[in-house]
């Protein structure tokens, strides 16, 4: 089992290596020697790499990625404490437990990019109308990761806890959140990407600079390669922030208790 | 001043039974007492109302002379299953009551290493849950439980989750360790044998009417020892309570 989960850096890399020749193959076949695409349609390897060289240079890409960043970031810890809130209080309330769960479940299932409109009327095209989808995008999912890694507490540990004379304070704060945090962890995690996607939603439909926006940018000046470029910076930022944040703290959680 | 259950019952609303009825019980300071019954006679019941972690429906129980109300650390419970802490460490586990106690810490340490080498456990200390087998989980669950300095003790079938030989060898830990210390330990089982072994006294529950049935007092030395002739008679006693004389 242990050698099929062995990740192959290499491998990989080869295989993706493999995948962007072909690409580059096809598109030199497909629009320069058969004419089946036009070529303002169709991205090649070489042209987001002109792009992505053009805009490192005009330093752009990075303006855009760390605003993306800075802005998802404020918000996703603004959804962990309005999640966190909502979360203890649906478990800790049998009433809103019965009722606002599902209402709160309800709402979860809806894009984020349908938060949008609203989002522009009350904050009209700002900073704040962006953070603003992406709390409503993630919130909701952190609020039910908080609910579930509660109820999944063991109750034995609670029990022991109260018989060796610990208050209800002492059970939250030192049985219920370090038993909970290793599915606290991993609704982090879907917590994040929510709040990644949201931050998208958000940002191709107002003005501020960003990832979202310069995918836009290339859009309406019909550069494809622009915007697959973008598409591409999004999914890596996506996965490195998943890999360097949460992998390293999720392993050492399961780690220590040999999970 | 001791442990009084007066005339406690139970009844749980779901079921509209009386589990438990009438169960007056003292237990005096420094006494082992071991309560034995069939599965389903009420003895789990028992612990938690004494625990507090149930309320009795009739009845009280005073604990030098206070109403148990809710359950304390001055009533620490040792669970069937370890019930330890897998975020926590060995030593860290067995420290966590004392801690949530504000019991300072030069005392914390004091009264750690005395039941780590008392269990044999001083190797192990920074060890994870996780690593440990289940007798040596059990062990560091006595270990944390003997460091509360309770009032009282609790055991819920403690060693009944354990292979024969681990939990017989146990057994006879404990019995060390309650021959050093006198703590009040109130211990139920469903093994005879480790009732005869450990008690004081054995309460035998009756499984028909959530009452006890007799108290029989275990007038053995101690260490004791299982083959000898008066410890089979006491076993054999017992067990006829259990099985109503049709054994």
């Amino acid at each position: 089992m242990k050698k099929i989960r062995k990740s192959n850096i290499a491998g990989e890399i080869l295989f993706l290596l493999g995948i962007i020749i072909l690409w580059q193959i096809f598109y030199v076949a497909g629009v320069d020697g058969l004419g089946i695409w036009k070529a303002y349609a169709m991205p090649s390897p070489v042209g987001v790499w002109n792009s992505f060289v053009e805009m490192m240079k005009q330093g752009t890409l990075l303006a855009a990625i760390g605003n993306s960043i800075l802005r998802g970031a404020i918000g996703y810890i603004l959804s962990l404490i309005i999640g966190a809130v909502i979360g203890i209080l649906i478990n800790h309330f049998s009433f809103l437990h019965r009722n606002l769960r599902p209402l709160i479940m309800g709402i979860q299932t809806l894009p984020s990019i349908c938060w949008v409109p609203f989002s522009i009327l009350w904050f009209g095209l700002t900073q704040t109308a962006i953070i603003f989808v992406v709390i409503m995008g993630s919130a909701f999912s952190m609020a039910i990761a908080v609910d579930n890694a509660i109820l999944n507490v063991p109750p034995i540990y609670k029990k022991a806890a109260l018989t060796m004379g610990a208050n209800q304070k002492q059970i939250y704060w030192k049985v219920i959140f370090p038993a909970s945090l290793p599915e606290l962890i991993s609704g982090m995690k879907q917590g994040w990407s929510f709040a990644w996607r949201a931050l998208m939603s958000g940002e191709v439909m107002t003005t501020s600079i960003g990832l979202g926006q310069t995918l836009m940018t290339g859009r309406n000046l019909a550069d494809i390669n622009q915007v697959m470029l973008v598409m591409v910076v999004i999914v890596v930022v996506g996965i490195l922030i998943d890999q360097v944040v949460f992998y390293n703290v999720e392993k050492r959680v399961l780690k220590k208790r040999g999970l | 001043m001791a442990l009084i259950l007066e005339n406690v019952g139970k009844t749980f609303e779901n079921t509209g039974q009386a589990t438990l009825k009438n169960i007056n019980l003292e237990i005096q300071p420094g006494e082992f007492l071991c309560v034995v019954g069939k599965s389903g006679c009420g003895k789990s019941t028992l612990l938690n109302l004494i625990a507090g972690l149930e309320a009795p429906t009739e009845g009280r129980i005073l604990l030098n002379g206070k109403e148990v109300k809710g359950p304390g650390s001055e009533r620490t419970v040792m669970f069937q299953e370890h019930a330890l802490f897998p975020w926590l460490n060995v030593i860290q586990n067995i420290k966590f009551g004392m801690k949530i106690n504000g019991v300072p810490k030069e005392e914390q340490e004091i009264r750690a290493e005395k039941y780590l080498k008392m269990m044999q456990l001083e190797q192990y200390k920074d060890y994870a849950i996780h690593q440990l087998s289940g007798g040596m989980r059990q062990r560091v669950a006595l270990a944390r439980a003997f460091t509360m300095d309770s009032d009282i003790l609790l055991m819920d079938e403690p060693f009944s989750a354990l292979d024969k030989q681990t939990s017989n060898h146990l057994r006879k830990e404990l019995q060390d360790i309650w021959m050093q210390t006198h703590k009040t330990i109130f211990f139920i089982t469903h093994s005879v044998e480790e009732a005869v072994y450990l008690g004081d006294k054995v309460v035998v529950m009756s499984g028909e009417n959530g009452g006890i049935r007799n108290i029989v007092p275990i007038n053995l030395e101690r260490p004791r020892h299982v083959y000898d002739e008066e410890f089979i008679a006491y076993r054999h006693k017992i067990l006829e309570e259990i099985q109503g004389g049709d054994y």
